[in-house]
C-alpha cells in the first residue's frame, strides 16, 4: 500500500520538470503530451468536424440505408450514391439559387471593397478634420447587428422599390461589409511607409494616383483578406435574404434550403444534406486556397 | 491658411478655381473619398436605425405607415409574458453559450499554440465550422437532433446509456440546451483562432524568465498569458456576446422559437411579430429593446481596452 501511495508522488516529482517547461516542450515526455495535448485536441476536433462528416455521409447514402439504423451500420455506407446530388443539381432550382447567392456576394463585396479602400485611405492618410471620429463611428457601425435593422430596412427597401430584387441584398449587405473591411484595410494602410507617398507627391502625383499606383498594389494581401471574408459573410447572411426576398427564383441558397426543401417528406434528409453540402463546398474550397488570408482577416479586424 | 499652403504644395500643376480647391484641399478630398462608404452607411444603416426606433413608437403594419402612439408598444410588451420569456431565453442563451465558448475557445487556443506535427493543417481545420454558412451547418444539426433518427440517440442507446430516443428539440429544456450546444459549436473556432493570434504575440522571453524564476504552469498562465491576452479577450468576447445575443438563423432553422416559445429569442420574436404577424411597430419595439443590452456589451469592451492601455503604458493605438 505504501508503495502504491508513494507512486503518484514519485511520478509527480518526475514530471515536475515538465511543469516548469512551458516553451521548452521538447522536455515533455510523450505520454504526458498524449494526455494533455493530443487527447483533448482530438476530442475537440472530432466534435467540430462530425457534423460535416454526417452531412456528407447523409448526402451520399441511399434512402433505404438512411432510415434503417438497425440493419445497416449508420456510421458508414456500403452503397454510396450520387442520386441526391444529381437530383438537386438537375431537377430543382438549386443552380439558380447558387447563381443568385454568387451574384449577390460578388457584387456586394466588390462595391464594399471599393468604398472601403477610399474610406480607409481617407481616414488613415488624408487625416481630414474629424478623421478619428469617422474611424470610431465606422467601428460602431460594425457593432450594429442585422437583427435590429431588418424591420426598418424592410420598409426602406419597400419604399425604394427594391423589394424582391437582388438589389435589395446587393445594397444592404455593404452595411455589414463596409465597416469590417474599412477597419481591416485601415490596419494595412497604416503599415505602408509615409516616405513612399511623400516621394510621389514631390514627383507631382495626385492623391488619386498615389492611391491607385502605390497604396492599393502594396495592400493586395489586405484586399484579398477583405474580399474573401466579405464574400463568406455575404454567403452566410440570412435574415435580410429571408425578409427582403419573396419569390422562389430570387432566393439565396440558405433561405431557399430552409423554405423550399422542408416539406413533410420523410425522405427529404438526403436532398437537404446534399443541398447543405453543395452550398458549403464553394466556401470551403475558397478557404482552402486562402487560409492565411482568411485568418489574417479575422484576427486583423479584432486586433486594432 | 495652412490649407492654402498645402494646396500649393500638393497640387502645383492644378489650375485655380473651385474645382482645383475641391480636388486639393485635404478636408474636401477626405469628404470625396468618404462619400461612397458614407452613402451606404447613412442610407442603409444610420437612417434605418433611427427609423426603427421611430417605428417602435407607432402602430405601423406591413404596407401602412402607422401613427404615433407613444410608448403603447412598450407598455404592451411589458405585460406580455412571451416577451419576458424571450428576454430570459436570450440572456440564458447568451450567458451560457458565451461562457462556454470562452472557456473551451481559450483552452483550444492554448492547445493549438503548442508545438506539434501538422500544426498548420490542424489550425486550418479548426476554422471550418466558422466558414460554413450557419444555416447549412444548422441543418446538419437539425438532422443530428432528429427525434427519430438522431445518431446521438442511436449511439447512446447502443452504449446502453439510455433506453429510448432523446427528444432533442421537442422538450423545452432539451431544446434550449440543444440550440446552445449548436451555437457553442459554431462559435468556438472564432474565439480559439483569434485568441491564438493573441497568444502568438506574447514574447517567449517572458515565459523563459518566469520558468527560470520557478513559476509553475498555472502561475505562468495567470500572471503572464492572461494579462497579455486581456485586450484581445475583451474584443473577442464583445463580438461573441453581441452576435450570440442577436442570433437569429440558428434558432430559426432548428426550432423557429418552439416548443411553446422555449427557445424564442428576442430576434426571432421580433421577426415573428413584425414580418409574419405584420405588426411592424411591436416587432420594432422588441428589437429596440435589444439596444441597451448591446450598448452595455460595447461599454464593457471599451473599459476592457482602457485597462489594457493603462497596463501597457501606451497613450494611443
Amino acid at each position: 500500500m505504501t508503495e502504491l501511495a508513494a507512486d503518484p508522488k514519485l511520478s509527480a516529482t518526475k514530471l515536475a520538470p515538465g511543469d516548469h517547461a512551458e516553451g521548452m516542450s521538447y522536455l515533455e515526455t510523450l505520454p504526458r503530451r498524449l494526455v494533455t495535448l493530443y487527447l483533448p485536441l482530438g476530442i475537440i476536433l472530432i466534435v467540430l468536424l462530425f457534423p460535416f462528416y454526417w452531412m456528407t455521409l447523409t448526402a451520399i447514402k441511399p434512402d433505404a440505408q438512411l432510415l434503417d439504423l438497425e440493419k445497416f451500420n449508420p456510421f458508414w455506407t456500403t452503397a454510396p450514391t450520387l442520386r441526391h446530388i444529381v437530383k438537386l443539381l438537375f431537377e430543382s432550382a438549386y443552380p439558380q439559387w447558387l447563381w443568385n447567392t454568387m451574384l449577390v456576394a460578388v457584387v456586394a463585396t466588390t462595391l464594399s471593397i471599393i468604398a472601403s479602400v477610399l474610406a480607409a485611405y481617407a481616414i488613415v492618410r488624408l487625416r481630414f478634420r474629424g478623421a478619428n471620429w469617422v474611424g470610431g463611428a465606422i467601428f460602431l457601425a460594425y457593432l450594429v447587428p442585422p437583427s435590429i435593422l431588418f424591420i426598418p430596412l424592410s420598409s426602406v427597401v419597400f419604399q425604394y422599390g427594391l423589394f424582391d430584387t437582388p438589389f435589395a441584398l446587393i445594397l444592404t449587405y455593404p452595411t455589414i461589409l463596409i465597416p469590417f473591411s474599412t477597419w481591416l484595410l485601415m490596419g494595412y494602410f497604416k503599415a505602408i511607409p509615409y516616405e513612399l507617398e511623400e516621394c510621389a507627391l514631390i514627383d507631382g502625383a495626385s492623391r488619386w494616383q498615389i492611391l491607385t499606383r502605390i497604396i492599393v498594389p502594396l495592400a493586395v494581401p489586405g484586399l484579398i483578406s477583405a474580399f474573401i471574408f466579405c464574400f463568406t459573410l455575404c454567403w452566410n447572411e440570412f435574415i435580410y435574404a429571408l425578409t427582403f426576398i419573396s419569390s422562389t427564383q430570387n432566393k439565396t441558397v440558405p433561405v431557399a434550403i430552409v423554405n423550399e426543401f422542408v416539406d413533410g417528406d420523410i425522405y427529404r434528409w438526403g436532398s437537404l444534406m446534399a443541398g447543405a453540402l453543395c452550398g458549403s463546398l464553394p466556401l470551403v474550397i475558397l478557404y482552402a486556397f486562402f487560409v492565411e488570408h482568411y485568418v489574417a482577416a479575422m484576427t486583423g479586424a479584432v486586433k486594432e | 491658411m495652412t490649407d492654402v499652403a498645402l494646396k500649393a504644395a500638393t497640387a502645383p500643376s492644378a489650375g485655380t478655381g473651385t474645382w482645383a480647391m475641391l480636388a486639393a484641399s485635404r478636408n474636401w478630398l477626405g469628404a470625396w473619398f468618404m462619400l461612397p462608404a458614407a452613402a451606404f452607411l447613412i442610407l442603409f444603416l444610420a437612417y434605418p436605425l433611427a427609423l426603427g426606433i421611430w417605428i417602435s413608437f407607432t402602430d405601423a403594419r406591413i404596407g401602412q405607415s402607422g401613427t404615433f402612439i407613444g410608448l403603447e408598444n412598450y407598455e404592451w410588451l411589458a405585460d406580455d409574458s412571451v416577451f419576458w420569456l424571450s428576454v430570459f431565453n436570450t440572456l440564458l442563451y447568451t450567458s451560457v453559450a458565451s461562457a462556454v465558448k470562452f472557456a473551451i475557445g481559450l483552452y483550444l487556443a492554448l492547445l493549438l499554440n503548442e508545438n506539434m506535427p501538422f500544426k498548420a493543417l490542424v489550425r486550418a481545420v479548426v476554422l471550418i465550422p466558422f466558414i460554413v454558412p450557419t444555416v447549412l451547418s444548422a441543418i446538419a444539426f437539425w438532422w443530428l437532433f432528429d427525434a427519430q433518427f438522431s445518431i446521438i440517440s442511436w449511439s447512446l442507446r447502443h452504449l446502453g446509456l439510455i433506453s429510448g430516443n432523446i427528444d432533442f428539440l421537442g422538450n423545452p429544456w432539451n431544446a434550449r440546451w440543444s440550440v446552445i450546444f449548436a451555437n457553442i459549436w459554431r462559435g468556438i473556432p472564432f474565439v480559439a483562432i483569434t485568441l491564438l493570434a493573441g497568444l502568438q504575440t506574447v514574447p517567449p522571453s517572458l515565459y523563459e524568465a518566469a520558468t527560470i524564476d520557478g513559476a509553475n504552469r498555472w502561475q505562468i498562465f495567470r500572471h503572464i498569458t492572461y494579462p497579455m491576452l486581456t485586450p484581445i479577450i475583451a474584443i473577442v468576447m464583445t463580438f461573441s456576446v453581441l452576435f450570440t445575443f442577436t442570433d437569429f438563423q440558428l434558432i430559426w432553422v432548428l426550432t423557429k422559437g418552439g416548443p411553446v416559445n422555449a427557445t424564442q429569442l428576442m430576434a426571432t420574436l421580433s421577426y415573428q411579430r413584425a414580418i409574419l404577424g405584420s405588426h411592424l411597430g411591436e416587432g420594432a419595439a422588441i428589437s429596440s429593446a435589444m439596444i441597451p443590452f448591446l450598448l452595455g456589451a460595447i461599454l464593457i469592451s471599451w473599459f476592457g481596452l482602457q485597462r489594457r492601455k493603462w497596463q501597457q503604458g501606451e497613450s494611443n493605438d
